[in-house]
């Protein structure tokens, strides 16, 4: 038995999912759940073992008498668990029959959302389980209008979006993940930013330092904030250019908002390690949007990255060439 | 996805019509709205908004369709 009510440790889960902490180890236990009391004819759903996934299609599911089977996909949401393996016929045709499911209802059909389709081929799990599937809506919120339907879709049910608001939600994460993995640019940057002709490295690490780590911190927040905020109106279709135009925008208005006293060659350094951060990090957005092809990934990655290495190291080489050279 | 649109020109997904039973599976599966129909079989309608995610591909159960998916 499952509750359909979401408590105060769901939300505190949730919240903290969501900023990235535990995240891959946030499930529920494989196997077969009641929804209400359902009876031999109630509809089966099925689901990942997720515990995001699972609360969403529980709280959509309230006054309402269903079974939930819920796959072992390894605490990984349905679409990705499909597109990785996970969530799959094999897995399917496994559950239903240590569920002993055939047994507790009459009927042999599974209803299994939309996105799962990646993973699970109708067709062969009717041949080697005998349950015929029904591909249900995109997303767990509809689900209670398409049972109201007559199990039918209504006009968008089909289609996956990319609202302000989901584009948002994943801000925290892409930040908890690209601080992950490239802390270590702060550091390193830093210590290079005292490189000079003479000894004054203290004040060159308060000054050239600290506007290099003012810059990585623009470049992140471009990238990780501005390019999901405002993925529709940059321009470009590729998301190495949408971000370098974030970067651009957030690194002007850095050089002609704040006085840095930095010289030129320095400023435009900055200014192109603002581009280049954002700029990938922006492409490494495109792994969390559900809107761009592998194919078309790989298109961009092959122009961007060359483009990217070269303008980090023009920026590097002004930025440490200039103390010694001009003087 | 109408709003929101990424490369044009370079999906992996193909459609062999005259394989096609029309079934419009691959329209219940898709989750981008790539498909329609006309004169009983499907058609590629919009290839460019393709996200390559291979449920089509899978469910197809006469291999019409054939599309290359990446992982995730």
């Amino acid at each position: 038995m499952v509750c359909t009510r979401r408590s105060w440790s769901d939300l505190a889960g949730t919240v903290s999912v969501r900023l990235g902490f535990n995240r891959n180890r946030y499930l529920v236990a494989p196997g077969l759940y009641a929804v209400g009391a359902p009876d031999r004819s109630a509809p089966v759903l099925v689901t990942a073992n997720y515990k995001l996934s699972f609360d969403t299609l529980r709280f959509a599911l309230p006054g309402r008498h269903i079974w939930l089977l819920v796959l072992d996909t390894c605490g990984i949401n349905v679409w990705c668990a499909a597109g990785k393996g996970t969530f799959s016929t094999q897995e399917l045709v496994f559950r239903v029959e240590a569920s002993g499911l055939a047994k507790l209802v009459d009927h042999r059909r599974l209803i299994v959302p939309q996105l799962g389709a990646t993973g699970i081929s109708a067709l062969q799990v009717k041949e080697q389980s005998g349950f015929s599937i029904q591909f249900g809506p995109l997303r767990a919120s509809d689900i209670a209008a398409w049972f109201d339907n007559g199990k039918r879709e209504i006009e968008g049910m089909r289609d996956v979006t990319f609202s302000l608001k989901e584009r948002a939600e994943l801000i925290p994460v892409e930040f908890h993940l690209a601080l992950k993995s490239m802390w270590w640019l702060f550091p390193l940057l830093f210590i290079i930013s005292g490189i000079g002709p003479d000894l004054q490295i203290t004040a060159r690490l308060m000054s050239r330092g600290m506007w290099m780590i003012v810059a990585l911190l623009a470049g992140t927040g471009a990238g990780i904030i501005l390019v999901p905020l405002l993925l529709p109106w940059l321009p470009g279709r590729a998301f190495a250019l949408k971000g370098a135009i974030a970067g651009l925008l957030c690194g002007l208005f850095l050089i002609f908002m704040t006085e840095t006293g930095l010289r030129l060659p320095e400023l435009l350094a900055l200014l192109g390690i603002v581009v280049v951060m954002s700029s990938y990090l922006g492409m490494n957005f495109t792994g969390s949007t559900p809107y761009t092809s592998p194919t078309g990934v790989e298109w961009e990655m092959k122009r961007a990255i060359p483009a990217q290495f070269s303008l980090l190291v023009g920026a590097l080489m002004l930025w440490v060439g200039t103390p010694l050279v001009l003087t | 996805m109408k709003d929101l649109r990424y490369i044009d020109g370079v999906t992996s997904l193909s459609l062999d019509r005259s394989v096609c039973i029309g079934c419009k599976m691959c329209s219940q599966v898709c989750p981008q709205a790539v498909f329609s129909y006309h004169a009983g079989k499907a058609s590629i309608e919009d290839g460019d908004g393709c996200m390559e995610c291979g449920a089509c591909g899978v469910n197809c159960p006469v291999g019409a369709l054939s599309v290359n998916p990446g992982v995730g």
